[in-house]
């Protein structure tokens, strides 16, 4: 019986010869993680239930990515208590000089490898997918079982093939393909489903690009996204690999439940104004909007190479009086990069700041806190009410390039314009 | 069996964000989250849900972030059970892990005024706001969610195997 790369993934997982969508199945979990927020409640769980041990120490980590570095008393005392939990179960806990967001952290440590199962604990743990891996997002008390078990049981997703076509235009970015994807479909557009991503602009984008994608998948409902591994992909992740992996490809054939064509060769930088992922337009719908902040970061957009295009706009311009502007890498490796290339320098001449690996004002928890009022554009992956402070604030989300150009105007803007 | 309760209304795509905002996730127990649950839709929430009430949304309830610390403050509000027309995955998984009642109906249900009473048979999937006379049908759990639920939770389960 021939089956999707998802299927054939979640079937070697689960000891079977074939899944079908739909089927309940329990599975072998490859790597999980949890962070500050969820610690607490699934370390403390396995504390509460007299579990001993966790199932592999080696698959499973810890960052404390959202309160810290302590921003109050109240969050310390939650650090405290992941510090003392990591400690108790000897999980690998990472934060301050190894800080990072999960999610990316698991991909820069080789430990989400083509062919895995990968269950995180945050709903964009999904990211991994596009690295040929099955890869979604579980609460704390599923994690929390994984770790008593090393398994877990899924609905098996039918497959929703995302088709490209069409050459990508100057400035378009993976990031601009899933903001007008979800904008297509809708928040819910994939709900439960697996979002495969396929066709020539996909080849085209470099990996990262492509991990800004399956990160947003979640955006609209999807189980996981998931990206069959190619040259690119091998390349990308042979050097970090922790471990042997066998890359899983698709038989083709295999029956999917619905393929969606897209085509891009129109496709202009894409802005996702307030207060839903899917309200999304061309940058132009919204050129010339004042802003009050900036933020380049995120999982979806902190790595190396969106750094690398942000500073390619931001070197030898300033940002406007007007704004602030915050760039956070997501993991120390990518601080360090940013350093070592003199893009810290750049935003740091530009008037931008430059803040050690956090989840910033993504969550609305630390380093960029909108008031009511405020309006921020950012590169990260949600808008909805309140997620960056007040619910009096306003989120816009785009690309890298498109937030850097708009640092320097002001506004809304292009690097175009500049 | 009809269990009542003051039934609340809540629109499409209602996030965990919205449930329980980023500011308050320093805490991790039901019952210090109760007092900040749904204040990202709207504050006076925490202070007007009592024990048994029930919250009836429209489509992707509890889409967005994982944070079980959602679905937590809601139990921690002593909700009977959440309807929605549709759930999004992950609350819905964390919801059933911590043993929060809750009921799919597909079918949109006419919104009546807020605070009306409502009527829950959670073991038939069944609402209404009369009674029984007229009633709006649930889509049954899967198995493993039915099995879940009769441990109490997702951990129970587990270590009552391990």
């Amino acid at each position: 019986m021939k089956q999707t790369i998802t299927e054939k993934i979640i079937a070697q997982h689960a000891g079977r010869d074939f899944v079908q969508p739909g089927d309940l199945v329990d599975v072998s979990v490859d790597q999980t993680w949890s962070d500050d927020l969820g610690a607490p409640i699934t370390l403390g769980l396995l504390k509460t239930h007299g579990i001993p041990a966790v199932f592999d120490t080696t698959r499973v980590f810890v960052t404390s990515m959202v309160n810290a570095p302590a921003r109050s008393i109240e969050t310390a005392e939650a650090l405290k208590v992941t510090r003392d939990l990591c400690r108790a179960y000897d999980v690998p806990l990472f934060e301050m000089g190894s800080a990072a967001i999960h999610n990316s952290l698991g991909i820069e440590r080789g430990v989400t490898l083509p062919g895995e199962l990968i269950v995180g604990g945050n709903s964009h743990s999904c990211m991994a997918g596009a690295l040929g891996c099955y890869a979604t997002g579980m609460g704390s008390t599923d994690i929390a079982a994984i770790l008593a078990t090393g398994r877990t049981w899924l609905e098996v997703p039918r497959t929703i093939r995302y088709r490209y076509t069409g050459n990508l235009r100057p400035w378009v970015t993976g990031k601009d393909l899933i903001l007008h994807t979800i904008g297509q479909i809708g928040v819910a557009g994939a709900d439960n489903a697996a979002m495969e991503f396929v066709g020539d602009p996909i080849s085209a984008l470099e990996v990262e690009q492509r991990l800004s994608m399956s990160n947003m998948a979640i955006e609209a409902g999807g189980q996981n996204a998931i990206c069959e591994p190619d040259d690119k992909t091998l390349a990308y992740v042979t050097p970090l690999a922790a471990r042997p992996f066998t890359p899983v490809y698709g038989d083709p054939g295999a029956a999917i439940f619905e393929e969606i064509v897209i085509d891009i060769s129109n496709l202009e930088p894409v802005v996702a104004a307030p207060f839903l992922p899917s309200n999304t337009g061309s940058w132009r719908d919204v050129r010339g909007l004042s802003l009050d902040q900036v933020y380049i970061g995120s999982c979806t957009n902190g790595w190396i190479s969106d750094l690398r295009a942000a500073a390619a706009i931001l070197k030898g311009r300033k940002v406007a009086e007007n704004l602030r502007v915050i760039v956070i890498p997501s993991t120390t490796e990518v601080h360090k990069q940013a350093i070592e290339e003199g893009l810290a320098q750049i935003f740091l001449d530009a008037g931008a700041a430059f803040s050690m690996p956090t989840c910033g004002p993504c969550i609305g928890a630390q380093a960029g806190v909108l008031a009511a009022g405020e309006r921020c554009l950012s590169t990260s992956n949600r808008n909805f009410p309140g997620r960056q402070g007040s619910v009096q604030s306003e989120t816009y989300l785009c690309n890298p390039v498109i937030a850097a150009a708009s640092a320097v105007k002001g506004v809304i803007a292009s690097p175009d314009e500049l | 069996m009809w269990t009542e309760g003051h039934g609340w209304f809540l629109g499409d795509d209602i996030d965990t964000d919205q449930i329980m905002p980023t500011r308050y996730l320093a805490h991790s127990t039901a019952e210090d989250l109760a007092p900040f649950a749904l204040s990202g839709n709207d504050t006076s929430w925490a202070a007007t849900i009592k024990p048994g009430d029930v919250l009836i949304a429209g489509k992707n309830f509890g889409c967005g972030s994982s944070r079980e610390h959602a679905p937590l403050g809601l139990k921690g509000l002593g909700i009977q059970c959440v309807v929605a027309q549709s759930f999004s995955r992950i609350f819905y998984r964390n919801a059933v892990n911590i043993g929060l009642a809750l009921l799919t109906i597909p079918k949109a249900i006419p919104v009546q005024p807020q605070g009306s009473t409502a009527w829950i048979d959670f073991p038939n999937g069944l609402l209404s706001f009369d009674a029984g006379v007229t009633t709006y049908v649930g889509v049954p759990p899967a198995p493993i969610v039915l099995e879940i639920l009769a441990h109490g939770g997702l951990m129970p389960m587990v270590a009552s195997r391990a």
